[in-house]
């Protein structure tokens, strides 16, 4: 899946004085504080960090609260959504106009009836809400399936995605890893014939 | 799937006399709203009036209603946050406690909808929900009517799914609704509806036993736990004339009314009525405190039952230490603590009376510290359910760490700087009045309590006992000298002060010689939970008559702590000494009296002399001591 990347981070964590006994735990609750929150600076969402070479020499810093100045480098993994990245989720609910993601458990995604393929039709089938391929019968979107979108935009406040089946490739993940060498080699035969 | 549209003559014509198929109808409010955006408002307009309407709907009109917002719900895609600004207001505008079932099913799938759609609605739509956790305030009225409690459970029904469905769908939604509910949340001293604040604290308490819970019912407990210290802090006790507190007694504990003869009963019923409404009576935060501490009290209740305690105990725990510990002054707050514990003595008990040995042993700031041997004393003394072996145990510790204290000291008095150790031996003989009669009823604790250093600690050059308030200190010469487990030659008769320059120095501007965090609640509804498992004064101290009526006052003490497995009576008589320090005991409590002479109180006092451990209240510390 793209839009996640592992990057290495120098950062200098301050820690308040009343922490002082206990600098590894204030150090790590710092950093937890970044989870699940987009940052500018890393340009993502910090998903996980993997904190290594401690400075040993933690400064205090001068002033009315002598904060520590402690020195690290960390290994971050972001989530880094851009336009057009092709992107992963569960399908929660289907509904006539949209279909409901989550996309690595915590980012909500949705695709909007206009941003589906045409070939993908509203149907309610066994009481079930569900899209199907008008081209591939067995090509099928319902809830619990896992789907490969594009994304329009991501909104970094609440963490959530505009997506889009519009492009080729994108769809029902277990569909596209069966067939998908078998659809590019038809799909290719019909770009060659109409030539 | 077919809807026809029934429209009222007084109502916009947006779609007359004909028949729209579910997603004809969404291409038609999609159609709107793309055209409005071209400038071609007309139809949008309409929809907004129906939205937006300031009158009570007829039929016809709520089916429009219904109607138009299902039909919203399929074209959110097609609302502008800013070309919509209007309709985005009337929607978020429209209030579920205004609307029968159907319309509020359409308007929250609109919103479940609209929050799924977009980042920039889930704001928006929370906070909506979370304004429909209280009524508007004409309903408030009729909030006993059965048709109104009907509603009511309708409406947050409906609020409370439709948060789980948004969490559903948004899964970092509930980081922003537990924002939400805190900036929404009441601040006092606003003047505050008690029937809003009540019924946003019970939303709260529901969200944190619902589905949400595991993902805001920290938030939720905390917050609730703020607040109540906010509406603790606002009790103002300033208000009682500063000459009570200079006498500063009060001459009785409320709770001692209880079980005397029938013919004080209703008199002291009355006088306790009468305590409480000379200080509480009156103050709006207190009856909105106890409002929210029974709710809170039912609500641990039901945890309990459902095996949550433990979990949420953990929460209330860290809130604890983190709010109220710090502030010396709360007066109520802690029994929510108190209630708690006493739901699960053996676990939650067992853990707050460790908590708070901790923080006095192994932590820094020495308010803190003092504070949290205040509560441990104040706890081990009150708390009917606290096994005696369990206090003999935590004032083996207490004592164990004075000692090791006085040993690395060799010079004399000094209030300040030794403050945490004398707030540590007053701790140890405040339990000691309390619990020291029960505990030497049992062979192994009396050993037990005859092997503490306690003497030691009491002799040493710091002079905790001319240090420590000299009422507790009096107190406390009597209960041993009841038990003859220690021996103190310079044991002087009383001089009936409450306080003294130096208990005052070692307690500081907190006044932490004087905060007894579990003196009785004087909150009417929540004393009612915390009674049957509290301990009063009057239900442990023995009297004159005791030394006549030696076995009655043995069920008195087995009545008060339960059945903690006494099995021998060793008890010993008193000395003349001590029946001389009664004397001049009994007079200090008079002469400490705010209550007229001729009062019922005064009557009661001079009845049943002795009867009384001193009490007292003062603003900046506690509603009543010992």
């Amino acid at each position: 899946m793209e839009a996640l990347k592992v990057a290495n981070a120098n950062l200098v964590v301050r820690v308040h004085p009343s922490k002082s006994r206990k600098v590894t735990e204030a150090v790590l609750a710092e950093l937890s504080s970044l989870l699940f929150k987009f940052n500018e600076t890393f340009d993502g969402v910090v998903l996980a960090y993997d904190p290594n070479n401690w400075s040993s020499a933690a400064r205090i810093l001068p002033g009315v609260h002598p904060y520590l100045n402690v020195g690290l480098s960390a290994k971050l993994l972001l989530f880094s959504p851009k336009p057009n990245m092709l992107i992963e989720g569960e399908v929660i609910k289907v509904c006539q106009q949209s279909i409901h993601l989550i996309v690595l458990g915590f980012s909500s995604a949705v695709i909007m009836e206009e941003d589906l393929r045409d070939e993908f039709k509203y149907k309610f089938k066994d009481g079930k809400e569900v899209f199907i391929s008008q081209q591939q019968k067995k090509h099928r979107i319902e809830n619990g399936a896992v789907l490969r979108f594009a994304v329009k935009s991501f909104d970094e406040e609440i963490l959530h995605i505009s997506g889009s089946l519009e492009p080729a490739h994108t769809g029902n993940v277990q569909w596209l890893e069966k067939n998908l060498e078998k659809w590019s080699q038809v799909e290719s035969s019909k770009g060659r014939r109409s030539d | 799937m077919r809807v026809e549209l029934a429209v009222s003559h007084n109502t916009p014509k947006m779609e007359e006399d004909i028949n729209l198929s579910d997603s004809e109808l969404v291409f038609h409010v999609r159609n709107a709203l793309k055209l409005s955006i071209q400038g071609e408002c007309d139809s949008y307009n309409q929809l907004v009036e129906v939205i937006r309407h300031n009158q009570k709907l007829g039929p016809e009109e709520v089916a429009l209603l219904v109607t138009c917002l299902k039909a919203l719900s399929g074209a959110v895609s097609c609302i502008n946050l800013v070309h919509h600004e209007n309709l985005i207001n009337a929607i978020f505008g429209m209030c579920l406690w205004n609307y029968r079932t159907d319309v509020m099913d359409a308007l929250v799938e609109l919103i479940l909808s609209l929050a799924a759609s977009s980042g920039k609605y889930v704001n928006l739509c929370l906070d909506m929900l979370v304004g429909n956790f209280v009524p508007p305030p004409y309903f408030n009225t009729m909030l006993n009517e059965p048709r109104a409690l009907t509603r009511k459970s309708q409406v947050l029904d409906c609020v409370h799914s439709t948060l789980k469905d948004i969490a559903d769908m948004v899964p970092l939604s509930p980081m922003i609704l537990e924002e939400k509910i805190t900036e929404r949340m009441p601040k006092p001293p606003m003047n505050l509806d008690p029937v809003a604040m009540v019924m946003y604290v019970e939303n709260m308490l529901r969200l944190e036993n619902g589905d949400l819970g595991p993902l805001v019912g920290r938030m939720m407990l905390v917050a609730i736990v703020d607040f109540l210290v906010s509406l603790d802090e606002q009790i103002p006790w300033d208000d009682i004339p500063e000459d009570d507190f200079t006498k500063g007694i009060f001459d009785m504990e409320l709770g001692e009314f209880e079980g005397v003869g029938d013919d004080v009963e209703h008199d002291s019923d009355e006088m306790k009525e009468s305590w409480i409404q000379k200080y509480l009576g009156g103050n709006k935060f207190a009856m909105k405190l106890d409002n929210l501490l029974v709710l809170i009290f039912d609500h641990l209740k039901l945890c309990c039952e459902s095996g949550r305690l433990t979990q949420v105990f953990e929460i209330l725990l860290q809130s604890f230490q983190k709010t109220v510990l710090p502030i010396y002054k709360s007066r109520f707050t802690q029994f929510v603590m108190f209630y708690a514990c006493s739901l699960d003595p053996e676990n939650c008990g067992k853990k707050f009376a460790t908590m708070l040995l901790d923080v006095f042993m192994n932590t820094v700031h020495p308010e803190n510290r003092m504070s949290a041997v205040a509560y441990l004393a104040s706890y081990l003394s009150r708390a009917k359910f606290v096994s005696a072996s369990s206090v003999a145990t935590m004032l083996g510790s207490l004592v164990d760490w004075c000692s090791d204290y006085c040993k690395n000291q060799d010079g004399g008095i000094n209030p300040k700087v030794h403050k945490v150790f004398y707030a540590g031996c007053q701790a140890i003989m405040y339990v000691l009045c309390f619990r020291m009669r029960s505990m030497v009823l049992i062979p192994r604790l009396k050993l037990q309590l005859q092997l503490l250093n306690i003497g030691e600690i009491l002799r040493h050059p710091l002079s905790p006992l001319k240090v420590c308030l000299p009422l507790i200190v009096e107190e406390f010469f009597h209960v041993v000298s009841e038990a003859q487990l220690f021996t103190f030659p310079e044991m002087q008769k009383a001089d009936g002060s409450l306080e003294s320059e130096l208990s005052r120095a070692f307690g500081g501007v907190e006044g932490l010689d004087m905060f007894f965090p579990f003196d009785p609640c004087l909150l009417k509804k929540s004393d009612s939970f915390i009674r049957p498992n509290y301990v009063y004064w009057s239900m442990v101290k023995s009297t004159p008559d005791d030394d006549e009526e030696e076995d009655d006052s043995d069920d008195d003490v087995d009545e008060a702590w339960g059945d903690e497995g006494i099995d021998m009576v060793d008890r010993g008589g008193r000395s003349f000494e001590n029946h001389a320090f009664d004397d001049g005991f009994d007079r200090s409590f008079d002469a400490m009296s705010i209550t007229p002479k001729e009062s019922l109180l005064h009557k009661f006092v001079a009845k049943h002399s002795r009867m009384q451990m001193p009490s007292k209240i003062r603003p900046s510390t506690s509603p009543e001591s010992l």
